[in-house]
This record gives C-alpha cells, sequence and structure tokens, in this order.
C-alpha cells in the first residue's frame, strides 16, 4: 500500500484547488438551468394535485358506484375513458379521486414528518450538547425498526382511516428527516454568518429561522420530495395489503389490489386494464416527485449529505 | 476498534429492547381488546373475567411485559387463536420463502448491478452511462407493488412463461419449480437493489479510476478489462457492499407485497392473514421476529465492514 501513502497528500492538496475550481462552476449563473423535463413533471404534479381537488367539480362519474347500465370490465372508450372495473364503477373517475389519498398522505405525511422532525433537529444541531446526542441516539433507534411492520401493526390495531395512516407515517419518517436537517443544520451552524449574528446580539431563534434556515432550505425542499414520494409508496404498499382507506374509497394502491385479483380470472372475469392505469397513474406521479426532487438538488448545488 | 465495536454492541442491545417494549405495548395500548377479539360474540363479563386471568391480562402491564419477554427467550411467542399453531411454527415453516425470496433477489441485483456499473464508469456521460442512469432512475418510480401486478401481466398471465399466483411449492418438494416460481418475485425485488447497487458501484469507480495506481497500471500496458477486474473492483465495492445490509432490511415490504400477490406463504403472507383475523400473539411474534432480525442484519454487516474496512471504527 506504499503507493497510497506517497498519493495522499497530493491528492489533497488538488482536491482544495479542485472544490475551488467546482464552486466557482457550480456559481456560474449560466450552468444554472431546471430544464424541461423538471418543467414537464412539475406541471404533471400540478395537473393531478388539481384533478384531485377539484375532482367534485369534473364532469365525472361517481367513482364508489357503478352504473349497471355500462359494460363490466369495458376497456378504454368513449362512454368511459379508461373503462370501467369489475363493479361498473369508470376507472378515470376512481384514478382521480383515488389520487387524493396518495397526495394527502404522501404531503401530509411529508409535513407531520418536517414538523416533527425537522424542528427538534435544527434547534438539536445548533445547541449541541447532551440532548443533541440523545435525540441523535433516539433517532437511530426508531430508524432501525422496520417502518412498514410498524405500520402494518399499529394501523390493524387502531383503524385504517385516512388521518390515522397519515399520521402514522408521518411520525415513523421523523427521524429520517431528523438526520437529514440536523446533517445540514451542522454544516451552516459554526459559519462565520452565524457567529457574526451571534455577536450582533441576535437571539437563536432569529439565528435559526433567518440565517440558518434559508440556507438549508434546497436541501429541506428537495428532500422533502423525496420523502413524500417515499410515503406515497409506503401508503400504497399498505393499500395493495388491505391496510390502508378501506373500500369502495378508491386510492390507487387498492385499485392496483383489485386489478391483481382480477389477473388470473381467478373470479370468472379478468380486467388488464385494473393494473394497467393505476401502475402508470402511480408510476408517472413517483417519476415526476423523483425527478423535481433531482433536479431541484442539482440547481442548489446540494451535495448529497451522508446520513 | 474495540471501543468501537462495544459502542455498536450497546446500540444493538438499547435498539433491540426498544423494538421489543414497542411490539408489545402497540398491542396492548392501542385500542381492540384481544379478549373481545377471541370470545367475539360469546363474551359474558364472567367469560373475560377468567380469560383475562388465563391470558395474564389482569396483571400490571409491565408485569405482562417481564412475563411475555421471558416467553420469547424460550422460543414461545405465543398461540394462534384461529389455528391454536404456535407462532414459533408459522415462523419456522413461512421463513425459508422470505430468505429464498431475499437471496436470490439479491443474485440478480448483483448480476445486473455489477456489470453495467463497470460499462458506464468506463466511459461516464456518454451513451451507454446515460441510458443505464435514466433506467435505474425510473426503477426509483417502480415498487413492488406497482410492478408485480405488471409483470405477472406479462410473463404470467399474458406469455405464460412463468406461473401465476398460488403455485408456489416448496424447495424440498420439486426443486426446479419452485426456482421457476420464484424467479419472478426475485425479479421484482431485485430492482431497488439495482438502483443502489448500480449508483454507488459506478460512483465509486470513477473515483478509483482516476487514482495514481490505476494510471500505473495504464502505463505498464495492462488491458482495460483486467484493470477494471484486477484494481479497480476491489477497492470501489466496498460501499457497496455495506449498504447491502440496509437494501436487504428496505426488501421487507415488497417480500410482503409479492408473497401476497402470489399467494406464498411466507412471513408477509402470515403477517396479513393474521392482521385480517385480528390474531393479536401471531401480529405480535412476526412483528417481533422481523424487526429483530432486520436490526440483527444491519449490525452484522456494519460488523463486518469494520472488520474489511477499519477505517469505518476510526471515523
Amino acid at each position: 500500500m506504499s503507493s497510497v501513502n506517497l498519493t495522499t497528500p497530493t491528492n489533497e492538496a488538488f482536491a482544495d484547488i479542485k472544490g475551488e475550481i467546482e464552486a466557482e462552476a457550480a456559481a456560474d449563473p449560466t450552468k444554472k438551468k431546471l430544464g424541461v423535463l423538471f418543467w414537464i413533471c412539475a406541471g404533471w404534479i400540478v395537473l393531478v394535485a388539481l384533478a384531485a381537488i377539484f375532482a367534485n367539480l369534473l364532469p365525472l362519474p361517481n367513482p364508489d358506484l357503478g352504473n349497471y347500465n355500462s359494460a363490466q370490465n369495458a376497456g378504454p372508450g368513449w362512454g368511459h375513458l379508461l373503462g370501467t372495473d369489475d363493479l361498473y364503477r369508470d376507472i378515470f373517475s376512481r384514478l382521480i379521486y383515488g389520487a387524493r389519498v396518495s397526495l394527502v398522505v404522501g404531503f401530509g405525511g411529508a409535513l407531520i414528518a418536517l414538523l416533527v422532525g425537522g424542528i427538534p433537529a435544527m434547534i438539536s444541531a445548533y445547541r449541541r450538547g447532551r440532548i443533541d446526542t440523545l435525540l441523535n441516539t433516539s433517532s437511530y433507534v426508531v430508524l432501525a425498526f422496520p417502518a412498514i411492520v410498524a405500520v402494518i401493526a399499529i394501523v390493524s390495531f387502531w383503524g385504517k382511516s385516512l388521518f390515522k395512516i397519515t399520521l402514522v407515517i408521518g411520525l415513523f419518517a421523523a427521524p429520517l428527516v431528523f438526520r437529514v436537517v440536523r446533517a445540514s443544520t451542522l454544516s451552516y451552524a459554526t459559519r462565520d454568518f452565524v457567529l457574526a449574528a451571534k455577536a450582533l446580539g441576535a437571539s437563536d431563534t432569529r439565528i435559526l429561522s433567518r440565517e440558518i434556515l434559508p440556507n438549508i432550505m434546497p436541501t429541506i425542499v428537495s428532500f422533502g420530495l423525496i420523502a413524500v414520494a417515499t410515503i406515497i409508496v409506503l401508503e400504497g404498499s399498505l393499500a395493495f395489503l388491505g391496510l390502508s382507506v378501506a373500500p369502495p374509497t378508491p386510492s390507487w394502491g387498492n385499485m392496483l389490489n383489485e386489478g391483481s385479483s382480477l389477473l388470473t380470472g381467478a373470479k370468472g372475469q379478468t380486467n388488464p386494464w385494473l393494473v394497467i392505469f393505476p401502475a402508470s397513474a402511480m408510476f408517472l406521479l413517483l417519476i415526476s416527485l423523483n425527478v423535481v426532487a433531482d433536479k431541484l438538488r442539482t440547481y442548489f448545488d446540494v451535495s448529497e449529505i451522508k446520513l | 476498534m474495540t471501543r468501537y465495536i462495544i459502542k455498536r454492541f450497546v446500540l444493538l442491545i438499547i435498539i433491540i429492547i426498544f423494538v421489543s417494549v414497542v411490539t408489545f405495548f402497540l398491542v396492548h395500548l392501542l385500542p381492540g381488546n384481544p379478549t373481545d377479539t377471541i370470545l367475539g360474540p360469546n363474551s359474558t363479563p364472567q367469560n373475560v373475567a377468567t380469560l383475562n386471568k388465563q391470558l395474564g391480562l389482569n396483571k400490571p402491564l409491565w408485569q405482562q411485559y417481564f412475563i411475555w419477554i421471558g416467553h420469547v427467550f424460550q422460543g414461545n411467542l405465543g398461540q394462534s387463536y384461529t389455528t391454536h399453531q404456535s407462532t414459533t411454527s408459522i415462523i419456522a415453516q413461512s421463513f425459508p420463502i422470505d430468505l429464498e425470496l431475499i437471496i436470490f433477489s439479491q443474485i440478480i441485483a448483483f448480476a445486473i448491478a455489477f456489470p453495467m456499473a463497470m460499462k458506464s464508469a468506463r466511459k461516464p456521460n456518454h451513451l451507454f452511462d446515460q441510458a443505464s442512469n435514466s433506467t435505474t432512475f425510473a426503477f426509483l418510480a417502480l415498487p413492488p407493488f406497482v410492478i408485480a401486478p405488471v409483470l405477472v401481466l406479462i410473463f404470467a398471465v399474458h406469455w405464460h412463461v412463468f406461473p401465476g399466483p398460488a403455485s408456489y411449492v416448496p424447495i424440498n418438494q420439486d426443486f426446479w419449480s419452485n426456482i421457476h416460481t420464484m424467479l419472478l418475485p426475485s425479479i421484482v425485488l431485485a430492482l431497488g437493489g439495482i438502483v443502489v447497487y448500480f449508483r454507488l458501484l459506478r460512483n465509486d469507480l470513477i473515483s478509483t479510476l482516476q487514482e495514481d495506481f490505476i494510471t500505473m497500471a495504464r502505463s505498464k500496458g495492462l488491458t482495460d478489462r483486467r484493470i477494471m477486474w484486477r484494481h479497480a473492483l476491489r477497492p470501489s465495492s466496498i460501499s457497496l457492499l455495506a449498504s447491502a445490509g440496509v437494501t436487504i432490511g428496505g426488501l421487507i415490504a415488497g417480500t410482503f407485497i409479492v408473497e401476497l400477490l402470489l399467494q406464498m406463504p411466507g412471513l408477509g403472507y402470515q403477517l396479513i392473514s393474521a392482521v385480517n383475523q385480528d390474531d393479536y400473539t401471531v401480529v405480535q411474534g412476526i412483528t417481533l421476529f422481523v424487526a429483530v432480525a432486520i436490526v440483527l442484519i444491519n449490525f452484522i454487516f456494519d460488523f463486518l465492514f469494520t472488520i474489511v474496512d477499519p477505517r469505518i471504527a476510526r471515523e
């Protein structure tokens, strides 16, 4: 390993210069562009959200109640845009109403996680000391518990309402948010501008909210979107296992569950569309969230924080 | 080094105590009473009192916890209220299925991620690298509950390449048809691993290939292939292997999904049926087992890589 010993000091010397060059390149405003893909994906998320919010105002058939005059398990067509399911219900309408579940749990859960995990993380990383050590260790301990198993157990004993699921998933995502926010707060807590603010007599609250928060905001936003995607996956998995909001209320996960149970024709009927459409809806939403988060991260030049 | 290991070990004990406390109190503090569930419509105040005494539910909660933990250490996780089978035997029967799924999926993930990362790292940002980057990025948006039904639709229902749901055969009955049924779910589970392994290995390879000893090897006239396999791969794969523990822990939700979809009687399938029948001892037992298993896997991987790469302990 003598070659490593020889090269290490030179590499370190170069790393400084390299870092400066990279920082300059990153600061170059002409290089910063979000790109078309970003806007397509962001537009898609907004479109899905708007459709879900204003679903009542759209000319859609009732998502929970089938119209027995239409065909059963019909393919896409004019009467029903994306066809009907085994209970004569309109798949398009169910997809739009089902988006509500994913979006409420996803964004609501991420918000809870940010409030419960993020605020203590900032204070703890700024103040340090015993409480920080304690919170940091606890976050490791809670993270070690596999979220899906815990959520399955809790939801099965406590109940499957939208609110409870959002709350439970949000609380289990909190330690992860804690780790990310803590790491990025730590990297700013000892900077000169924080010291300067302190010297000018600024209160801790002011330093945290006016000096540190704006700097860690890009990390919070892009990681927050990843958290939204992760929570949506968790809720979808629960729904697929039959442990999320109860039917007939549609969610993409329980639609996929219904579609899968019809796959093999074991119930005397098949409907591939009931798998294809919810799966595509889920894929498009998740990839949009991931693209938006990824582009924002590179745009704000947030280096990946090691957890 | 020793200090680091002791520290990790203490943390492991704390985590396992936490996991057991959470699993225990989950069932006891949340609404819904096991006595009511067992007795159902036959519940009279007298019945309830007798059963509570029988189950030890009349004792203070902390005593119940220690009694329960004492039983757990003797390998007794209680008995199912519906089938009267012991939870330990349910776990013993179903765990091999999860284990097989996890091993197969990891083999597939490694078999795909390694060559892909090696080819990508050779020419970063060229066509192949960009294509594999975007493909693996798309995998991120294909969690098991989305991709599994689609693959079953295409390969089991439409093309009949793989057997459909409810065709699970135990491995000791018919080896080859067991492998055949395991392939589709393993591919589903492999996708998540491919993303992680590909990205880590690609990035580490790219930085390793810029090191001086690689230039040295090049100037000796070694072929690209030999440099890649003999010199670059080993120092680049440490963070990948270290991440395997976490990735395996993350597979658990996926195994539950494929087991339910393909009706394979693994732990997830048993857990969900127990949940649906309010069979609380089985839920408690399987939850504890899975949680402790994941914690232990993470600990073992951590421990192994402190030995392989002592730098980790010094940080």
